[in-house]
């Protein structure tokens, strides 16, 4: 009981802190941010609040990591299963198409 | 360049393109890819198929309209997509959907809900492991269409933005929520996965 009231602190005390102390963006503000971040548009002094949060923030920091691991995890599979598609093309869907092209 | 040169070039290009989309050598030369890739934004064989020939009919109707801007292959790529898309508007399966059950949840103070990560699936492992690799495989499939296509033609086919909010008559702030809430999702329906915690 006492453990889950000192967590509930410290998130009360660290949102309190994101929400006011200056330079400082709340987890939500920051999760809006992501995308551009990580396509390289956010203008600098939003670029460094950004990563300043990221310091300070466990959580957000940690779910960035998954967040970019997903990403590439999906590329690479897919990257993959396209190298080894099977050279199964049926040939009625070529004499299908050859067909329709002559009329 | 003088205007004859220039035209008599034109014209080889023409005739060269004519001559490459006539063949069946073409046909064969690319259907695997563009199978391939109606499969991925479509989810399904049968309704890929569907899509490549109705993708091959609109290369030969539009063969005036291709100006040797692009290579062939683009040209192909870009007719393919929209071929696909064509199949999922029939079949009305890019509509709104909710995909809020796997967003990110915060707290009353703003504060990220978050377990704490101890590790991270490293590429490799998963890459090695045929059932790993099948189940982000199935996640993918499991976004809504509407998020999934747009995950598909960004991060995978690497579609600009712009050239995905054209495609799917969406503005580009709507691409990129719909790619953001995408990839939030995929992470989380990753999870297990991504914490090691499947062999």
């Amino acid at each position: 009981m006492a453990h889950r009231h000192k967590k509930g602190f410290r998130r009360w005390l660290k949102g309190l802190m994101l929400k006011h102390m200056h330079r400082m963006i709340t987890c939500e503000e920051f999760e809006s941010f992501v995308l551009s971040y990580l396509d390289g548009e956010l203008p600098a002094r939003q670029r460094s609040i950004f990563e300043l949060h990221m310091r300070v923030c466990r959580e957000c920091r940690e779910y960035l990591a998954a967040y970019r691991r997903s990403i590439e995890l999906g590329q690479s599979v897919i990257t993959a299963a396209d190298e080894s598609i099977p050279d199964d093309v049926p040939e009625d869907l070529i004499i299908a198409i050859l067909d329709a092209q002559k009329h | 360049m003088s205007d004859d040169s220039a035209k008599t070039q034109s014209a080889a290009l023409d005739k060269s393109v004519e001559e490459h989309l006539d063949s069946e050598q073409l046909v064969r030369e690319n259907i695997g890819w563009m199978l391939a890739l109606a499969q991925r934004i479509l989810g399904e064989r049968g309704l890929a198929e569907d899509a490549v020939q109705d993708a091959f009919i609109a290369a030969f109707r539009g063969l005036a309209d291709f100006e040797g801007r692009s290579s062939l292959k683009t040209w192909l790529h870009r007719i393919t997509v929209n071929a696909s898309l064509m199949k999922l508007r029939q079949l009305k399966r890019l509509g709104e959907q909710s995909i809020d059950e796997h967003l990110p949840e915060f707290d009353n103070y703003g504060c990220r809900i978050e377990q704490p990560w101890s590790q991270l699936v490293d590429i490799e492992t998963v890459l090695q492991n045929d059932r790993l690799r099948k189940i982000v495989l199935d996640k993918i499939n499991t976004l809504p269409d509407s998020y999934r296509v747009v995950l598909q033609l960004r991060d995978i086919e690497e579609y600009p933005t712009s050239e995905v909010a054209e495609l799917l008559g969406i503005t580009q702030n709507n691409v990129k929520v719909r790619l953001h809430r995408a990839r939030s999702a995929l992470k989380k329906l990753l999870e297990p996965l991504l914490r090691g915690e499947m062999h």
